[in-house]
């Protein structure tokens, strides 16, 4: 059983985990969303981005070991995810606002995978990164869309978004802090990232939200394993059937 | 099914709008299109959403459909129920994939009542009063993580065999609307059946697991093709119309004959020990049908009727201010479009 990625392993392992636990717990919940969601439209939509993502988290993970063994047989602190994706949905508009952050950073991120850079460990990335980078376009896009919608809809809808996106400020920090084994631009991706957001952001009508983020406590630490408490729950739900049985094949 | 709908659609369908207006008010159709109507059915040819068709034809129509629809919506919570524990990533994949189709089904259907002139909206508030049915499998619970697999297997299966004939239902829409979903149909069934397998030749506790979803799946399926054929309140004008090819016990006869060989290869009992080969009648006999159970669910004393009811209707509630919002933001932009000053 694997706890902990061994500190021996080669730097493009680290970074496919941290990579891979970002898709996986992002798209499991999403998957949180099936039988709520606001329109039927909307129950598609989302699936498909959880679908995705899983596809993602499942290349990214067996580049690393056994999928299912580092999926349900990990402890919460062996998780390399940031802490933006694990926060709990809440109403539609903060799954939105997380989106749209994480959607904007995985897009420029596995641009720039595709693109070649990063160095030599971040080759293995490549492939992964030139197809997913076209799934990410469209994550990107349908949380632009509704962020329009939601920011200029009605007085209601602007209020929540608003919340949303200052509800999970704090968390975006980390989505800057180099990933081991990656030598990207991170600076410039990190001044990408405001330029999209702040753009859509404006013509929705909204603020990006000011702030700490990158400071003390808020910044989070998910890249060093440590978690919010929401996520200790969802791995709970996650892994309990996988665990409860083992040396099982499902 | 002894619900009927008695209001009429409110052809609110773009399509529907355009095509010609059987009129309450008058006294009758004319003849003609009558004989026309009779004569397309007659002749095997497809009824389409311009074409006149007598107000009992359009409202049979809309209630199986919507029927149909709200099945595939409500069919996604039992799912769905598992969605988050499933056990490999592998099999979350596979069942998010499939719970992502029934919601497709959900709106290719809406789209087909759409054609007859009843919208989405409508169905929805009536499905959400307790005025329209869906499929009573759906009131029973998930337990185990193998009722995933009986559901694909037995509740995807029937579905299919109740709906492979509705690909030549004599209207259009609804008929090309079933090509495509049987075909996904197909898929869960396999995948159901696959899922099954594995865990019947897995573990103990996973053949105990899957015997155990058996024989609760087992007759809730046999249900699922309605009440035996002389108790069916409106087969006899479906059969008519061509909207329904066989009856109910014929399509339930069918399915017990294709299960029985599949659940000897899975190695899992089907619970009913009146079950066997007859050989006189190349079919095999089987027990007898708890039809008060049946109705009991049916009028709403399912073990999960108040729960899978409640859950469409939050979601639908707590998502009011999304759907406020998008339509705000169309108008807004269609106000924009359309007035003088260029819309930032
Ligand atoms: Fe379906
Ligand atoms: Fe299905």
């Amino acid at each position: 059983m694997s706890t902990a990625p061994d500190p021996a392993a080669p730097a493009a392992p680290a970074a496919a985990l941290a990579l891979g636990d970002d898709a996986l717990v992002l798209s499991h919940r999403l998957t949180e969303w099936t039988g709520h969601a606001p329109v039927l439209e909307e129950e598609v939509a989302l699936a498909n981005i959880a679908l995705d993502l899983l596809g993602q988290a499942r290349t990214l993970l067996s580049l690393v070991g056994d999928e299912d063994e580092l999926a349900f047989r990990r402890e919460e602190r062996a998780f390399r995810n940031v802490q933006l994706v694990e926060q709990p949905n809440g109403d539609f508009a903060r799954t939105i606002a997380r989106q749209l952050y994480f959607s904007v950073y995985q897009e420029l991120l596995y641009g720039q995978l595709a693109a070649g850079a990063g160095g030599e460990p971040a080759g293995a990335l490549a492939p992964l990164a030139a197809k997913a980078v076209k799934e990410v376009a469209y994550h990107r896009d349908h949380a632009e869309q509704w962020t329009l919608r939601l920011g200029d809809g009605t007085g209601t809808s602007h209020a929540r978004m608003q919340a949303g996106l200052d509800a999970l400020w704090r968390y975006t920090g980390e989505l800057f802090r180099p990933v081991e084994g990656l030598a990207l631009d991170w600076a410039g991706l990190a001044a990408a990232w405001r330029e999209t957001v702040g753009g859509v952001l404006e013509r929705a009508t909204l603020t990006l939200p000011e702030g700490p983020r990158g400071t003390g406590w808020s910044a989070g630490a998910g890249r060093e394993g440590v978690h919010t408490e929401p996520f200790g729950l969802m791995l709970a739900e996650m892994q309990h059937l996988h665990r409860s049985h083992p040396g099982a094949t499902w | 099914m002894p619900e009927t709908i008695t209001e009429r659609g409110s052809r609110s369908g773009a399509e529907a709008a355009s095509g010609p207006r059987t009129d309450p008010g008058a006294a009758g159709p004319a003849p003609a299109q009558e004989a026309a109507f009779e004569a397309k059915i007659a002749a095997d040819e497809r009824i389409e959403p311009r074409d006149w068709m007598p107000d009992a034809y359009r409202a049979t129509l809309v209630r199986q459909i919507a029927q149909h629809a709200h099945s595939e919506i409500i069919g996604m919570q039992p799912e769905a129920n598992w969605l988050t524990r499933a056990p490999s990533l592998r099999r979350k994949a596979i069942l998010l994939a499939k719970v992502q189709d029934e919601a497709g089904h959900g709106l290719y259907l809406y789209s087909a009542a759409e054609t007859l002139g009843t919208g989405r909206d409508e169905l929805l508030d009536k499905l959400h009063a307790g005025r329209q049915k869906y499929s009573s499998i759906f009131n029973y619970p998930t337990l185990t993580w193998a009722d995933v697999g009986a559901i694909g297997w037995l509740v995807d299966g029937a579905a299919i065999i109740n709906q492979v004939p509705l690909c030549r239902c004599s209207y259009g829409p609804y008929a090309r609307a079933m090509v495509r979903i049987c075909k996904e149909e197909s898929f869960h069934q396999r995948q159901g059946y696959e899922l099954l397998h594995t865990l019947a030749h897995g573990t103990p506790e996973q053949h105990a697991m899957a015997q155990d979803a058996v024989d609760r799946w087992w007759w809730p399926s046999l249900m699922m093709f309605g009440p035996p054929d002389d108790e069916s309140a409106h087969s006899a004008q479906s059969m008519a119309w061509k909207i329904k090819r066989h009856s109910n016990d014929e399509l339930r006869q069918r399915f017990v004959d294709i299960c029985v060989p599949q659940a000897e290869i899975l190695g899992l009992a089907l619970p009913d020990p009146d079950l066997k080969w007859n050989e006189e009648r190349g079919q095999h006999d089987f027990g007898a049908i708890d039809w008060a159970e049946f109705k009991e669910v049916l009028r709403g004393n399912g073990p999960c009727n108040d729960q899978r009811l409640d859950r469409r209707r939050r979601a639908h509630e707590d998502g009011a201010w999304v759907r406020e919002a998008a339509a705000a933001y169309a108008a807004k932009r269609a106000l924009g479009a359309a007035g003088p000053g260029e819309a930032a």
